[in-house]
């Protein structure tokens, strides 16, 4: 009586752990599922535009509704370049704020900035982006782009780069705003990872006469170092995807500039701005393709982090 | 930013009558520019009649797919469609309000009117070929006003959109070069300046940015107390944008040359006529699946023509000429029909 009950309750438990296993690979083929369902949109809904113009859309930089000639490469510099200022001054600064809270930081002071930086996570990009139109653009107009232009207007090559009317807004503003958004992502994970660092290690370090600077350099971002890869990546993601505060403060202009000053506009917010008022196959078409070519550029990024990270797991590994 | 105010009131008034949505509701979706005067025209019909109208501003563009996709019972474009595009997917079309486009700029000392500007002018500085205040073309247009020797800002629309169309529309009628090297669309390549969001995109770049041009729907300059130009008209005449000076404008039109009465206002002659006026479309099926629905709209659009006409001049938009809306309600009894073949709008 007693082997049989155990049997049956025996078989139960497996019927439940099969439903179990069953459901939760359901679910996990789900994101498969839709990635590819994305994927396969985005790719049939590219296919005119790409038929039309081939490879000369990623290396035209007209872009033109009224003769219908489209060429991406004036948004994918937007995008990468406003990316690249945002993590060139948000990386560090994050990575400041997540050292002080975390070593520096007296106890009193760190509840009230760990919760604001996660309030900044939690302003909605449309704010980012009335606060930078109204508020940050027109301070950067009268100040500091005002400043650049004169400090660099007789460095060539720089005076290239700052050159031009201060327009208050464009690339530069862009990637200052973007900056600020992707801090409190950075910042968040860094510190957490940072806490992962046991404690006995940086005693250890300490005790062999270790200044905090050395503990941090030589101790904790090592030991943390793929966390703070993934923090970072996640704010590039961020960054490289960020539609509609950019789309206020980058100046919306289909034209390469050499002055990070100038107008220009990236693939998000180009996607953003025209999208609704597309009319005609290739217009819409051509839209979908910048649409993919931003899935490919951050899938890219992607794998060459993973990449980066497997590196970093071997050399720590030998 | 009272205008705004204003939609988003009218937005949210939208919203509630969705939730208590009866059988004779409709929606409708499609240009912006026209926005404000059907909100307002909705709120007033759900409280005389407690029928609602959805209608959702997603532009032009969108509103001509939402409607050849039947997923509305009417769509809203200030592109009219040509008579081609009209008979391929069986619509009716026909204007509902008229509205007027204005530069504003921003220069110091200069206040509203103070400065004049003609279209070839205006097309030369939107083209870049103009970049300082005080061109020679500009100084000629203006004697006695003191114009700085700044560049000039140009800014316009970065979103596709009807005033665009409206605008570029006009440079192409006033300028050869524009028209070969720019063209006419609700987006087009604009050769200079930056680009901004929506009308108070325009509105906040323009007043903000010194030494900046930019152009709006009227109403956007006068809630956000910008600095408009007058025009020089067709007829030669100076005129300041006013509802006579668009009313003059649609007075002029010839209606009913066009199919669906597809008239592009701008640059009409007439000496009092604002030259960058435009009209605002609707779009129904002709043999709507949904009959009923279509009366229904049919029905709204009626009472905005008859009762609408004030809440539309507050907006400072311009009612459509009566003998016009008369024209527009015997086609919807001659043109759009039920199954059985006869008029789905039986009103007067």
């Amino acid at each position: 009586m007693a082997a049989q009950d155990r049997g049956s309750a025996l078989r139960r438990f497996a019927l439940g752990d099969s439903i179990f296993r069953a459901a939760t690979f359901v679910a996990a083929l789900t994101v498969l599922l839709l990635l590819s369902g994305v994927i396969i949109s985005l790719v049939v809904g590219s296919i005119p535009a790409i038929s039309t113009f081939g490879f000369d859309f990623l290396t035209t930089q007209s872009w033109n509704p009224v003769t219908e000639k489209f060429g991406a490469i004036a948004p994918i510099y937007g995008t990468l370049v406003t990316a690249f200022i945002a993590m060139l001054i948000g990386v560090p600064v994050s990575l400041g704020i997540a050292i002080f809270l975390t070593e520096l930081c007296p106890h009193a002071l760190r509840r009230p900035i760990g919760t604001a930086i996660e309030l900044l996570a939690g302003i909605p990009s449309i704010i980012y982006g009335i606060w930078g139109l109204f508020v940050f653009a027109p301070f950067l107009q009268k100040t500091l782009q005002p400043f650049l232009i004169d400090v660099f207007g007789n460095v060539p090559g720089l005076n290239m780069v700052f050159g031009g009317p201060p327009y208050g807004i464009g690339v530069f503003t862009a990637g200052l705003i973007l900056a600020i958004m992707v801090l409190p992502f950075i910042t968040a994970i860094t510190r957490d990872v940072f806490l992962t660092v046991p404690p006995v290690v940086k005693e250890a370090a300490f005790g062999l006469g270790c200044t905090t600077w050395e503990v941090i350099r030589k101790v904790v971002i090592p030991y943390t170092r793929t966390g703070i890869i993934g923090g970072v990546m996640l704010g590039l993601g961020r960054a490289l995807g960020e539609t509609m505060a950019i789309t206020f403060v980058i100046g919306n202009a289909h034209r390469i500039s050499a002055s990070i000053l100038a107008p220009g506009t990236t693939i998000s917010a180009t996607i953003a701005n025209e999208f609704n008022e597309a009319t005609g196959t290739l217009y819409t078409s051509s839209l979908i393709t910048l649409g993919l070519i931003l899935f490919v550029i951050t899938f890219v990024v992607l794998a060459i982090s993973r990449i980066m990270l497997m590196r970093l797991e071997k050399k720590s590994g030998t | 930013m009272k205008f705004t105010n204003l939609a988003i009131a009218a937005g949210f008034a939208a919203v509630l009558s969705v939730s208590a949505a009866s059988a004779a509701d409709i929606s409708g979706a499609g240009a912006t520019f026209p926005n404000p005067v059907y909100s307002k025209w909705a709120e007033a019909y759900k409280a005389e009649t407690g029928n609602s109208v959805n209608y959702q501003s997603v532009g032009s563009g969108a509103g001509i797919k939402q409607i050849e996709a039947k997923t509305v019972t009417f769509g809203a474009t200030d592109t009219p469609l040509s008579g081609a595009e009209l008979d391929k997917f069986g619509l009716a079309q026909f204007p509902t309000v008229i509205g007027g486009i204005v530069p504003i700029v921003n220069l110091e000392g200069i206040k509203p009117g103070d400065l004049v500007l003609d279209g070839k002018t205006l097309a030369d500085i939107f083209q870049g070929k103009i970049t300082k205040w005080d061109d020679p073309a500009i100084v000629a247009l203006n004697a006695g006003v003191k114009l700085p020797s700044t560049a000039i800002a140009v800014v316009h629309r970065s979103d596709g959109s009807g005033t665009s169309f409206n605008f570029t529309t006009y440079l192409s009628d006033v300028s050869a070069d524009w028209k070969s090297g720019v063209g006419a669309n609700s987006a087009v390549e604009w050769p200079v300046g930056i680009g901004a969001k929506g009308n108070d995109g325009i509105a906040a770049n323009v007043s903000q940015t010194a030494g900046s041009i930019g152009y709006v729907e009227y109403a956007y300059a006068t809630a956000n107390t910008l600095t408009y130009t007058k025009m020089v008209n067709k007829d030669g005449k100076t005129v300041a944008p006013t509802a006579a000076a668009f009313a003059a404008a649609a007075a002029g039109a010839d209606w009913k040359s066009q199919p669906g009465y597809g008239v592009v206002i701008t640059n009409q002659p007439g000496a009092e006529t604002w030259p960058m006026t435009a009209a605002t479309f609707i779009l129904v099926y002709k043999k709507p699946d949904d009959a009923a629905a279509t009366a229904e709209a049919l029905k709204f659009f009626a009472w905005g023509y008859d009762k609408g006409d004030k809440l539309a001049e507050d907006l400072i938009f311009i009612p459509i000429p009566d003998a016009i809306v008369n024209d527009i309600k015997a086609m919807w009894k001659s043109d759009i029909l039920d199954k059985d073949g006869k008029p789905v709008y039986a009103g007067s």
